[in-house]
């Protein structure tokens, strides 16, 4: 850990230059230029098919971009299979829809990776998951399969899941979307104890609650551009472009 | 104009009403529930009994089950004696008498490791999977074919009957999962020359009928290998059975792959996994899990099948007892013959069935 926090002052946790995409003639990343510095909590708004959730799952090669470059702690992304499951350790990710992976308990689905990817024994692995599951309030839970869970549950255990990984920087593509009104409020909490730790986050979100207390700068973007790019105090209160405007008049006028 | 409702005495859980039971009451429900329905019913009782009575009268009542020879048979039922005095062809073809018990070892090393493996309470399934897979087939073989270990050898032409068509189904179902499920991940593949070989196989053996394929490896293969090389005949049709199931089987478990969300493969993926663990760990399990119906029903009709391999001279059990039926001491038997060949079929098959039912209970996780 130590070797990881002396490299962590000097280089940025995520840098991208340049970096465009196309979904067939579909023109859907523009010049994204972003860094996002190790400890930074970025939060990115938008209107639907902005291709903010493109842009995050760029990071970790989910999606493949055409054009620029992306390093990730220090890596560069290339086609290379090896190196992108490189950097894949060191990028945790929870989504819209969890994925939890319905045939394994919820303990086998945070203690798989460690044990297969990261070569864990298995009591190690199993003890980590615990921690993570009990971090996120829902060890009790260790046992039951993710079908048995709650929304906000199962989204608890995703976020535990990518935790075991160790990783550097958490990607969060829309993590309360999914859920029923009633259950924001505890995967939303579990993400602001995960910033006052300190870890890195990008998330895609329309919580502006979440935003104006966590966030260190909130982006916007439309139509596969960085329109506007400020501290949430700034942002919410004083936007610059028209189309910022709009778009906050749209979700937070009712 | 107040348009408040408050209500704030808790009302108490109450169990929930008894539905009614008793026999008159199920069958003024279910059977005679109106005039049309109690007419169906009454139609579909009748047809029952009007086929099932002679049936039963001739299977059962009328049948004559002791004896040696067809002058047992005279009440004009079914002639079972048929059955019975031929039961051990049947069963083990032309195997020498003298040395059945080690086809009757290999069918109970058999039943034991299929039990250990089915039944839930049974421990260390790792092992019993090493076992049956690996270790298993090795001993079946010297066990069936001898050869060594002091064993005299008994080449496969004279294996007939039940244990054959036990080894042909038996090994076609092994082998054919696993090529089938390769194929399958081959068809899906971004590499475009393994995707084409997939391709191309299974549309080659999903596009010609058993017949042929079994025919082929008969008759053709010969030409094309050395002659030093000489092949077991059942060898060559244990390999077109299974290449031509395999292909049928890679058709099933594409089907899963494709029912499996994208979402959970990015998740693996996202957690650094590689591509084989993603399939390993991940989609396969649930994917195989939900095509557990068709997989059995791929496993059913290559069960089914085997009995095909009559047309090149193999006696698997429906070919020995139509061998029989041609005994001109047993002339005119052939329906006993035939209910039997189904009889011993349907118990096999109906058997995988309701393991493949139970299965899907004990796997179901509740999503």
């Amino acid at each position: 850990m130590t070797s990881q926090t002396a490299k962590a002052d000097d280089t940025p946790m995520i840098e991208m230059r340049g970096l465009n995409k196309w979904y067939g003639d579909f023109h859907v990343l523009r010049d994204i230029d972003l860094t996002v510095q190790r400890g930074e909590r970025i939060v990115i708004c938008g209107p639907s098919g902005s291709g903010k959730s493109t842009l995050i799952r760029c990071i970790n090669h989910l999606e493949e971009h055409q054009q620029g470059e992306i390093v990730v702690g220090g890596i560069p992304m290339t086609q290379d299979v090896k190196r992108i499951e490189q950097i894949r350790h060191h990028v945790g990710m929870v989504f819209q829809h969890f994925n939890l992976f319905p045939h394994l308990s919820v303990l086998e689905n945070c203690s798989l990776a460690p044990i297969w990817v990261q070569k864990k024994p298995r009591r190690e692995a199993e003890a980590l998951a615990m921690q993570y599951l009990e971090r996120v309030r829902i060890a009790e839970q260790a046992h039951k399969f993710p079908g048995q869970l709650s929304g906000g549950q199962q989204q608890r255990v995703a976020i535990a899941r990518s935790l075991c990984m160790h990783p550097e920087v958490m990607l969060f593509d829309e993590p309360t979307s999914a859920l029923d009104p009633e259950m924001i409020k505890e995967v939303l909490d579990v993400m602001v104890e995960l910033a006052e730790e300190g870890m890195t986050m990008l998330c895609v979100t329309h919580e502006m609650g979440f935003a104006k207390t966590v966030a260190d700068r909130v982006i916007f973007m439309d139509q596969g551009q960085i329109i506007e790019e400020n501290a949430p105090e700034p942002f919410f209160n004083d936007p610059q472009s028209e189309r910022t405007k709009l778009f906050l008049s749209q979700i937070l006028g009712h | 104009m107040s348009k408040l409702t408050l209500n704030t005495t808790p009302v108490d859980a109450r169990p929930a009403p008894k539905r009614s039971i008793g026999a008159i009451a199920w069958l003024r429900a279910n059977l005679f529930q109106g005039p049309i329905n109690s007419v169906l019913s009454l139609l579909a009782i009748w047809a029952l009994i009007a086929g099932l009575t002679p049936l039963i009268q001739w299977a059962i009542i009328d049948a004559d089950w002791i004896g040696t020879s067809r002058e047992a048979c005279s009440s004009g039922g079914a002639c079972w004696v048929f059955i019975s005095a031929r039961f051990e062809q049947f069963i083990y073809g032309f195997y020498p008498s003298e040395l059945r018990w080690r086809v009757n070892l290999t069918f109970v090393l058999f039943a034991v490791m299929i039990a250990w493996l089915a039944l839930p309470r049974l421990p260390a399934k790792k092992l019993a999977a090493v076992l049956t897979l690996v270790i298993f087939p090795i001993v079946a073989f010297y066990l069936l074919h001898g050869g060594s270990f002091g064993m005299p050898a008994v080449p496969t032409h004279r294996w007939g009957g039940l244990m054959l068509t036990l080894v042909l189904a038996v090994v076609g179902i092994v082998a054919a999962l696993p090529i089938g499920v390769v194929l399958a991940l081959g068809r899906q593949s971004k590499m475009p020359i393994v995707k084409s070989i997939s391709v191309v196989f299974i549309e080659f053996w999903r596009g010609v009928p058993l017949i042929t394929v079994l025919f082929m490896a008969s008759v053709m293969l010969p030409l094309f290998v050395p002659t030093e090389v000489d092949m077991d005949k059942l060898v060559r049709a244990l390999i077109g059975i299974t290449l031509f199931q395999s292909a049928y089987m890679a058709e099933v478990v594409r089907g899963g792959l494709q029912a499996i969300p994208k979402g959970q493969e990015e998740a693996a993926a996202a957690l650094g996994m590689g591509y084989w663990k993603r399939m390993g760990l991940i989609v396969l399990p649930q994917a195989l899990k939900m095509m557990i119906p068709g997989i059995v029903n791929t496993f059913i009709a290559l069960f089914k099948d085997t009995s095909l391999v009559l047309i090149i001279g193999l006696f698997d059990l429906l070919a020995i007892v139509q061998a029989a039926l041609a005994d001109a001491d047993w002339l005119g038997y052939s329906i006993e013959g035939y209910v039997f060949v189904a009889f011993v079929f349907w118990i096999f098959c109906f058997g995988m069935s309701r393991y493949s039912q139970y299965l899907e209970r004990k796997l179901h996780t509740g999503h």
